[in-house]
This record gives C-alpha cells, structure tokens and sequence, in this order.
C-alpha cells in the first residue's frame, strides 16, 4: 500500500459521495434491513442504513464499486451511525462491533479489487466516525443550559468501540466526519489517540467540520478558524468542512482552512441546498463549476461529496482533480 | 505568515486567540477565582450561577483574553462546580468566545474542566513537583484533550527560588515535555513564580530580578516556549498601599515584558500606566525591582509612608500636567473629566487654529478618541465616560459663538442618531446615558426626549435625515408602543435601522414581537449602553450586511427557540388554574384589624428617607455591576464605584440641605375580601363596596402540590364570613427633580443629570420601604415588634408584601387607575398616569399592601385568552383592549 501523504502531495485525492442517496434508489423496505441478521428484533429498523453492510451487504458493494468507477480515490464506510450512541435509538447498541467491522471488511474488498485493476490508482478506505446525534456542548433543554445529554467519558466509550471495530475490519485511514459540536470530535480524537498507543500503530486521520450556515460558525458557535485550532492538537491527514452548505457557500470558509491549516485541507460540500420537497438537486455539471474554482485557487487536497451527490457528481468532480494540483502543504515547525 | 507560526500560541474559545511575539501581552482574567475574589466565591457558594456568570462577562467586556477558572475551595465541591460553571459559559456566546484557562492544584478537576471545553484552553498548572512519572501523565492526557499548559517552576525538592533553580526546573520540564512526551514547544507556557520583594529579608531581594532573568534565559533557550506569572504577588509586603502597589505591577510588568514575558494575570485596576508613575516613586521602585542598591527596600518603605492612602488623591492636585502642550492638556481633561481648565484651554487653542470648528475636528475629537479607546479596551467606565461628555459638550459650548459666528457648516460626525423614549413612557436614564456615549463617539444625537409619539419619531427622523432610530423604554406597555413604532416605520419612506433599549425589552421580544413587523433594515436589541456604540458602527460601516446577516440567523434562531418553549409550557385553562389557587387556613388566622382606617397623605424629608436607600441598583444604572457595599472594594469597578458613589454622597446632601426634592405620599387601609379572583375593597364607615381590584392567577402548569396563585389568594374570602384588609399606596420623589435637570442641561451636565434622577429613582424606592415599615408597625401595626436593619428590609425579611401594578405579580398596569382614584393620588400627590400608564414624575412607586403572613412575591408569568376575556368581562371594557394591556403576558 502506497502512503497516502504521499500522493497527497502529488495530486488531488477524490472522496466519495452520498450514501444515503444511493440507498434510496433501491427502494428498500424493513425487511431488507432485518434480513439474517435482526429478523425478530422488536423496533422497526428501516432507516437505520448501517445495518445494511450487514444485511444487504452486496448493495454496499455496488455503491462503493460505482463510487470507485466514478473515479474516488477513497471510499468511505457505511459507519455515519456506527456509535452505541447512535444505535441506541433502535436498541442495537449490541450490533456496533459487527456493523463497523464488517462495513469496514467489505469495502476494503471493492477496494482492493480496484487496486489491484490498476495498481497506480490505489483505492483507500476510510472509516466513517459520525456525530453521534447528541452534542456535549450544549444543553437540548432550553430552560437548562447547564445540562448535557452526554458526557465526554460517553462520547469517548463509544468512540473507542467504534474505532476498535472499524480497524478490526482493516480500514486504511479514520474519518471523524460532520462535526457540529467540536468537544464531541475531541471525545473522538481523544479515543481514537489512546487506541492507537494501545495497538501501537497509527492510522491517518481526517476531520472534518460542518459549518451550519453563512454566520461560518459551527453548531455550537465556534469560527471556523477557532474549529481549526481546537482539532489541531492531533496531528492530522486533512482538516476539512463538509455537509450543510453546497460548494460555493463553503468557499470562504475552505479559505479560511487554506491560510491557517497546518494538515491538508479537504472539501465535501452538498449537491446545492435542498429544494421544497428536501431533495439535493444540484447537477453534476453545475457542482463541477464551483468546485472547479477550489481546485484554480489551490485550496483542497482532498475534495468529495456529501448530501445528493451520486457517482455522476464523482465523476466530473474526478476529471476536474485530475487537471488542477493539490494544495500546497505547509511546514508546521 | 507561516514564518510566525513557529512563534505563536494558538488557543481558542469560540474565536481563535493567537499569541504572537507581535501581540506584546495577553491579561488573563483573575475574577472568577474562588480563591482571589471572596465575591465571586460568595456567589459560587450561595448557587448564584446568574451572578457569576456575570463576573464572567464582565471580564471579557473588560477585555480579558482569557478567563481563568478556580473552584478550588474547601467549602464547595470543586469538581462539580467548575463542571457546571463551564458548562453554563459554554451557553453564553459573549463569555464563551475566549479560551477557558482551568485553574486548579487537583488533577481530578482539571480534567473534568478539560472535557466540558470545545475550544483550546489552559492547563493552570502541572510540575514536576511530585515526579516525572505523574508529570508526563498529566501532560500526555492535557495533549490528548487538546490544551496548552502553564508549568510550575516546582520540583520534588520545592518552588524555584533563585535564578538557577528556576532555569534547572524549567529545561528539565522542557526536555521532558518535548522529548518524551511529544508536547507541541508553543503550547508549553512556564510560570518560573513571582514573589514578594521588600520583604525586609535579605533573601528575597532578587526575587524580581530573578525572575527577570529566567523569563529572557527561557525565552533564548526552550524555543517556542512562553513566560506567565500572577503580578500581583510582587507586591505583597505593601498591601493597603494601593499607590504603591500600582506602582510596583506596572514597573514589573514592565520589565517583565522587555525580558520576553507574554502573558500574565494582572488586575487592571491595580495598574498604573509606566509613563505615569511619580518619577521619585519608580526610581524607588525600580531599585527594589532590579536590587540596584543594598537600602533599596529601607528607602522604598520610607518613601510609600508618603503615598499611604492617597491613591488617586495625589494625582488630582498633582498640577504639573497643566505644563504639557495644549492639546495634550485637553486631552488630560477630557479623560480625567476635568471642567476647571477647559474654558482657557479651548481659548488657547482656538487662537492657533484658523477656525473654531478646527479645535473640535482636531485636538477635541483626538481626547475623545483616545477616551473611546479606553472605554472600548476596558480601561475606563461608564462615570468616567459621562464625565468626559460633560468636559466635551463645555468646550463645544464655548467655541459655538464663535462657529456660529462664522456661519460655517457644521462638524462631521460619524453618523445620525435619533433617540426617543416612546410615547406614554416617562423613563429616560438609561437613553440618556446612551445618547452621552454615542455623543462620546462622534455621533450626532437628536434626543425627542420622552412621551413621543410614533409619528413624531418618523417626521423628526426624517427632518435630521438619522442614520438610526434609537427606542427606549422601561414599563411593559412601552413593548407594545414599539411595536406600533416599527410598523408605522415600515409604512413610511425611511430604511433605517431601527434599535430597542431599555429594562423591559429583550432579546426575545424583539426577534419575536418586533423584527416581523419591518423589513426596510434590522431591527435590533441593545442590552446596554456600552454596546450601542459596536452596533452603531456596525450598521454605518461597510460590515453592516454581515452583520445583518448574523443578526437575522442569530433572531430566526432566538424564534425557533421560543416557539418550542412556547410549545412545551402547558397553560391550564383559567377554571382549572382557579381550582389549584393557594388555599391558605383561615380557621386559625383572625387577621389584625388595623389601628387607622381610612386614606392619609403625608410629606417625609430626604433626609429621612435616605438611610433606607438601596444602593446596589443604583451602580447598575452606570453599569458597573456588584452588590453594595463589596462594590466599593471590587477588584475591577471598585475605583470607579466609589466615586461614583462619593458623588452621590455630595448630590444626597445638596437635596437635602436646599431642599431640591417634595417627597409626598398617599395611602390608605381598608377592609377587604377576595371574591374569586377578585378583590373587593369596602368602605371602613360604610362597608359599601368602593372599588374593586381584579388579579391575575398563574396559568403555567406548575408542579403537583405547587398552587396556581394570584394575589387574591391573599385576601380571606367573602364566603368564610372574615373581616380582611388591604392597603394602597402612592409615593414621589419626583417632584421639584425636573426644574433642576433643566438647570444641570442647560450648563451641558449630563453626569448630574443622570446622577440626580437615578437618586430620585433611589429616593422613590426607600419612600416605599419607609413607608411600608410605617404601615406595618403603626398604621395596621400587624408587626409591632418588628425591628430590622436595612440590608434586611432590602432583603425583604418582613411580613407581607407590597406589589406594583406593572410588575410580575400583577403585571396588569390598568389596576393603577383604580388605586389612583381609591386614594386621590392625583391630587394629593401630583403624580399623573400617562396614556401607557406611567406614572409621572418617574420617580414615583403605587401598590398594595398584603398583610397575611403567608403572602410571597411570585411572578403571574404567561396567560391565556380565556382569562384576558375573563378580566375584560370582570371589568367590563372591551376585550381587544385588556389584550392589548396584557400583550406580554400572553401565551
């Protein structure tokens, strides 16, 4: 396996696109995400579209293969949700280890497959570690600042389960993706830092924000230059932003990154915002352009896609990062 | 840029804090230390969160970079509270956008502070003082939660000491931080201890100096590592001798900074400026810093008997600042708030200039601006700013003539301001203050004054061509009038932005009430006065769409709250809510029948009423924050607060020796039943019933076994066949205060101004609270044998309560035309009822008296239709017009 810091320095690394939006298209119902594995589990499950590297695992491989086709440099796992934390809204806090590891497992296979077609485009993949869906900076009860849903020792325990799983499953590099409230990231980072001193073995780590609108400020009010300097005690592959703004909208704040990050930078923006019936309908060619501008102004080395974007977004995403170089990485003394 | 990073330490709160050599020093603020403020400790202990965080706020406002955090105190459980303290600034955007430094000698609560903190913050402290192995422990984990750290000169042998001792620790802690631990060299930040010098003992005479000497060896030899340290420690040996003491942190901090200190926790008002020390004083005072001379000590001990307690004093019969250039005389004035000079030195000006506009576009406004820096950077307060306009409106004042003369244009200013309190509000310290800081800051300020009516605010801004529109306004009608401003605003041809002052308006009520109603600019709500200024510029500059942009996101924000909160409370339906009233016993309680019935008028003389002032709400109406008396001795505003405070002091006696103020009073007792949630009041002669007083009942779900009350509840009802009684009152202090605020205006004095109606305000208050004590111990005499201090008449340890119509329990301000016509209060007394039912002169107070011992403050809180419709049939007017009243109480 080539290192990835390496090409990172050579070309532009390409990430993939939506999940979500691709599940959707094959129409699932409860069934498909029961079968062999939950079948007489007593919540219902549709929805819940980890689980499918378990049930319907051959789906995922198509997804990951059409991602690769397109031209992604790396996959990402179908972990968003992989916590405890997070599969406690099902009750299937005891089916983490299995979703991580095996999510991890089989898109390793597609990726090899890949690599091994041609052994100058090595295909990655990257371990999907998601929000969570509780934050432990601010308090959900408006009448009660002071209370937390989560502590960071929670965040951490479940993390670290994660983290465990998915490396388990031979993922080449950890993604801790979405990041709305920073101290949940550090839970993260925390975790992710002592299993690496454990294993004695250190995987490269990417992270990245989600600036929630034009204030440029995450959920829980930081800037993105001070989001920037709260993740960089680890050292890191790539600090980057994705989700909630689509490509032009992010700009400013990949500037931002551009001047002050002493990592890589990455972008996967949305395909535009969503329209009146919450459907992300901004075309390939239409995304192509504005990422086009990131790539002239040299401010990513990693660039993919994050709500709405399909293998048809990848590919002209791909072509474009072809023709552009990455960013230049800086010296951090 | 990327050169610098290999200098910098980059911490973060909400918003980066880059510390580069360029940064010259970064203060981190002391206050909210439970070991070195015995107020905040106080407010940790008594759970007064609120407060605390207001010590918080106020330091960051001050302009502190860092806040720094202790709970370490054996009375509290640290642990907890520096979870919940930082957990409640982390919901307070203003505090939480500075880093965090976590302060504490016990590792279980720093760690337990290091996961509450999403930004970069600091570790205070670590060393090597109980070995290496604990030592690279902590410091791997402070890594790993991503925080830099302050590194004790402490090893296993004891504290640095010497010089040598203090290099040997601090390299070896380097070494191991870097090398072994994997530690970032930037965020290494050594403390290598600041002790006492003129100690008397020889020992300790190079403690400065050495300290001096390790800051510049650290900074040559750890690479990217930086120096703190707590200064006010120097000066140990001369507590008590704050001139001294100022003296001495300057000089240190210094010298301290020549050798390459960048950090460090200072108190800003135990600071003197370098430049301004008395030159004999620092010669004193650098010879102990820098032990240049074996008597140094015996000389500067000898020297400071002559500075003992005359901080600030010296300085202001200290003339020699009447020898520097003219402009820099002015300058003098206008910060120190000097009038003595001003005439002759605006005069001396005025000649070298060509024309008279010139001193105020030049050398004037040049004082103002260095006035506005100070204020902007927390160096100076919101008295001494009102000062400073006063200095400012007299230099202007005496070169008019000669402007006008001329009949050249006017000055150009930064931009129009229009202010107003609104129509049928009397309330208007709080807008002057703001029109005297816009004044302050090159604004040009059209005051309409207050009782103005929408139309008026619209053709008069319109006439000025105002830049913005200012609205203020204290009772809670006055949220209502607003309303009708914006949306006559929005009808007109302005585009303006429209701001919202005053101590009934809110962030909320302004998102959620007034925004929606004009879309021409923003509205916007204004906390307090030192903010209009950051609005200001922000809406005239070219920022103003970000701004916006941030103002709209952050209201759609405050509205999505509101409306899930609206959403969760429950409002039980008015019979429901009537069904769970407070049922008091009346079998074993006979109410004191009292010993006069009947209405009385009575005049009592400020001198009397004065021991029974509140003073702590007086400093907040010149916002400087704390309860009276700590106030006085405040680390931050205690200066500031005792001149204020000894100018009111000198106003009180003006009033009472010429006899500036009438304070005149109505009340009267009767006997009265409740009759549901009403209140019938009856003739003391007659019986017959003369008035009838409707109350509000609490509608918000309480918990179970927790009574929906309304002040009724109070009153025994008709039905128990109990006689019961109640009271009513109206007092002034306003009357005689406008004809002397005229007089302070026309000679350009808006500190005496404000300062004599925020002591009428006072005076207002205490007439109430004398009077009520009067009534309980001899009118009704319930409470003959009640005897109690002021602090405890503040804190309200009496029996009974005496609510105001307007305010939480019975937020109806329409009950005030029924007590005023019950006592003649008109007449009597002279105070009228506005349009929006304002009592004028302001100075004024009314409410009822209830004497069950049972009888509590609490708030009426949200309300529904039905009871709005309830009380209009009850008092039979129109129900669009008791909503209109009760607007914002409804649900």
């Amino acid at each position: 396996m080539k290192d990835i810091k390496e090409i990172l320095q050579r070309r532009i690394l390409v990430l993939d696109g939506a999940m979500g939006t691709m599940i959707q298209r094959y129409q699932l119902e409860e069934e498909d995400f029961r079968k062999g594995w939950f079948e007489d589990h007593n919540k219902p499950l549709k929805g819940n579209n980890d689980l499918l590297s378990l049930t319907r695992p051959e789906i995922i491989k198509e997804i990951h293969a059409a991602y690769f086709e397109a031209g992604a440099d790396i996959a990402e796992t179908n972990t968003f949700s992989g916590t405890t934390i997070a599969q406690a809204d099902y009750s299937l806090e005891s089916a983490v280890y299995d979703i991580n590891y095996h999510s991890a497992k089989i898109a390793k296979e597609v990726a090899d497959e890949y690599t091994a077609q041609n052994p100058n485009k090595p295909r990655f993949v990257a371990g999907s570690i998601g929000p969570t869906n509780r934050t432990a900076s601010i308090s959900p009860d408006v009448n009660d600042p002071g209370y937390r849903a989560i502590t960071f020792e929670e965040l951490k325990k479940a993390y670290r389960q994660q983290t465990e799983a998915l490396m388990d499953g031979g993922v080449d590099l950890l993604l801790v993706e979405t990041v709305f409230d920073t101290l949940n990231a550090k839970a993260a980072l925390f975790a992710i830092d002592e299993v690496f001193e454990e294993r004695k073995m250190r995987l490269p780590v990417m992270v990245s924000g989600t600036i929630t609108d034009q204030s440029g400020r995450t959920l829980t009010g930081q800037t993105t230059d001070a989001f920037l300097i709260s993740v960089s005690h680890m050292d890191l592959l790539s600090v980057g932003l994705n989700c909630a703004l689509g490509a032009s909208m992010m700009r400013p704040y990949l500037q931002i990154l551009d001047t002050n990050s002493p990592f890589g930078v990455s972008a996967h923006p949305n395909a535009g915002l969503p329209n009146e019936f919450g459907e992300y309908d901004e075309t390939p060619e239409l995304m192509g352009e504005q990422i086009k501008e990131f790539m002239q102004e040299g401010l990513v080395n990693i660039i993919g896609g994050c709500c709405g974007t399909t293998p048809d977004h990848i590919k002209v995403i791909s072509d474009l990062a072809a023709k552009y170089s990455p960013r230049k990485l800086r010296e951090y003394v | 840029m990327f050169k610098e990073r290999e200098v910098t330490l980059r911490l973060s709160g909400l918003e980066p804090l880059i510390v580069t050599p360029q940064s010259n020093f970064t203060n981190v603020g002391e206050r909210t230390n439970v070991t070195g403020s015995r107020k905040f400790l106080r407010l940790i202990q008594e759970d007064d969160y609120e407060a605390a965080l207001d010590v918080a706020r106020d330091q960051v406002e001050g302009g502190a970079q860092i806040i720094d955090v202790n709970m370490d105190e054996g009375m509290i459980d640290g642990k907890e509270a520096m979870v919940k303290f930082l957990n409640l600034i982390a919901a307070e955007p203003d505090i939480a956008r500075v880093p965090i430094m976590i302060d504490s000698s016990k590792w279980e609560i720093i760690e337990a502070g290091l996961q509450c903190v999403q930004g970069k913050g600091v570790v205070n402290s670590i060393s090597l003082k109980e070995g290496e192995e604990l030592f690279i422990n902590q410091a791997k984990k402070i890594k790993r939660y991503g925080a830099a750290v302050i590194v004790m000169a402490f090893d296993e042998n004891g504290q640095a000491d010497n010089y040598e001792r203090r290099i040997e620790i601090c390299e070896r802690s380097y070494r191991i931080l870097v090398d072994r631990v994997g530690f970032d060299p930037h965020d290494i930040i050594f403390d290598p201890n600041i002790f006492p010098v003129a100690t008397g003992m020889e020992e300790h005479n190079n403690n400065a100096l050495d300290f001096f000497r390790a800051t510049k060896w650290i900074k040559e030899n750890l690479s990217g590592a930086h120096v703190s340290g707590g200064v006010s420690n120097v000066s140990f040996s001369f507590r008590g001798n704050n001139r001294v003491r100022e003296a001495m942190h300057a000089a240190f901090l210094y010298h301290g900074i020549q050798h390459g200190m960048d950090m460090g926790i200072v108190n800003p008002t135990m600071l003197e400026v370098y430049d301004d020390i008395d030159k004999e004083l620092l010669e004193h005072v650098e010879d102990v810093l820098l032990n240049r001379r074996s008597d140094a000590t015996e000389r500067l001990l000898e020297l400071a008997e002559k500075f003992k307690g005359e901080a600030g004093q010296k300085k202001e019969k200290d003339l020699t600042w009447r020898q520097a250039p003219v402009d820099e005389r002015l300058t003098h004035s206008l910060v120190k708030g000097i009038t003595e000079f001003i005439d002759e030195d605006v005069e001396e000006c005025r000649k070298q200039f060509e024309r008279p506009i010139e001193v105020i576009e030049g050398p004037l406004m040049d004082g103002m601006n260095v006035v506005g820096d100070l204020f902007g950077s927390g160096k100076m307060f919101l008295p001494q700013v009102v000062k400073s306009a006063r200095v400012m409106k007299k230099a202007v004042a005496y070169l008019l003539p000669y402007i006008e003369s001329e009949k050249s244009g006017g000055r150009t200013s930064a931009g129009k301001v229009l202010l107003a309190t609104v129509k049928g509000d009397v309330h208007d310290i709080g807008k002057n203050i703001v029109g005297v800081v816009l004044g302050c800051n090159n604004y040009e300020v059209l005051d309409l004054g207050v009782m103005v009516p929408a139309e008026e605010i619209i053709s008069k801004a319109k006439e000025f061509n105002a830049d913005v529109i200012g609205l203020s306004g204290l009772i809670t009608p006055s949220l209502d009038e607003m309303v009708t401003v914006a949306k006559e605003l929005e009808k007109s041809e302005l585009n303006i932005p429209l701001l919202i002052g005053g101590a009934t308006t809110s962030r909320v009520h302004t998102a959620v009430k007034i925004d929606g109603h004009y879309s021409k600019d923003q509205v916007i709500h204004v906390l307090d006065a030192s903010r209009s200024v950051t609005v200001v510029e922000s809406l005239l500059g070219d920022k103003k769409p970000d701004f916006i942009t941030g103002i709209k996101s952050e209201y759609e924000k405050v509205r999505e709250n509101h409306s899930k909160n609206r959403a969760k409370k429950v409002l039980l339906p008015l019979a429901e809510a009537q069904k769970l009233k407070q049922k008091l016993d009346w079998t074993d309680y006979k109410p004191k029948e009292p010993n006069r019935l009947g209405v009385k008028e009575i005049q009592v003389s400020t001198e009397e009423l004065a021991p029974y002032i509140d003073w702590t709400p007086f400093f907040r109406t010149w916002e400087l924050y704390g309860k009276y008396p700590e106030i006085l001795d405040d680390n931050l505003v205690g200066e500031e607060a005792k001149k204020v405070f000894d100018d009111a002091q000198q106003m009180l006696s003006d009033i009472i020796s010429e006899n500036w103020i009438t304070n005149k009073a109505v009340y009267g007792l009767f006997p009265a039943n409740s009759a549901g949630d009403d209140i019938e009041i009856y003739d003391p002669q007659t019986g017959d019933k003369i008035a009838t007083q409707h109350t509000l009942r609490q509608q918000t779900k309480k918990a179970d076994g927790v009574p929906q009350k309304a002040l009724s509840d109070f009153v025994a009802p008709k039905e128990s066949g109990i006689k019961d009684y109640i009271g009513g009152f109206v007092v002034t202090a306003g009357i005689g205060v406008a004809q002397r605020v005229q007089i302070f205006e026309e000679d350009h004095d808006d500190y005496q101004s404000i300062m004599l109606k925020a002591l009428a305000d006072r005076l207002a208050e205490a007439f109430a609270e004398y009077l009520h004590e009067r009534v309980r111990k001899e009118d009704w005499g319930y409470a003959l044998n009640e005897s109690l201090t002021n602090e405890g008449l503040i804190n309200e340890e009496y029996k009974g309560i005496r609510p105001a119509p307007g305010y939480p329990a019975c937020p109806d301000h329409t009950e005030k035309i029924s007590l005023f016509k019950l006592l003649n209060a008109t007449d009597s007394t002279g105070v009228s009822l506005t349009d929006s039912l304002a009592m004028s002169p302001a100075a004024s107070v009314s409410g009822w008296y209830f004497g069950h011992p049972e009888a509590k403050y609490f708030g009426v809180g949200k309300i529904g239709m039905d009871q709005v419709e309830s009380i209009a049939k009850r008092k039979n007017i129109k129900k669009e017009e008791m909503e209109k009243w009760l607007s914002p109480n409804l649900h």
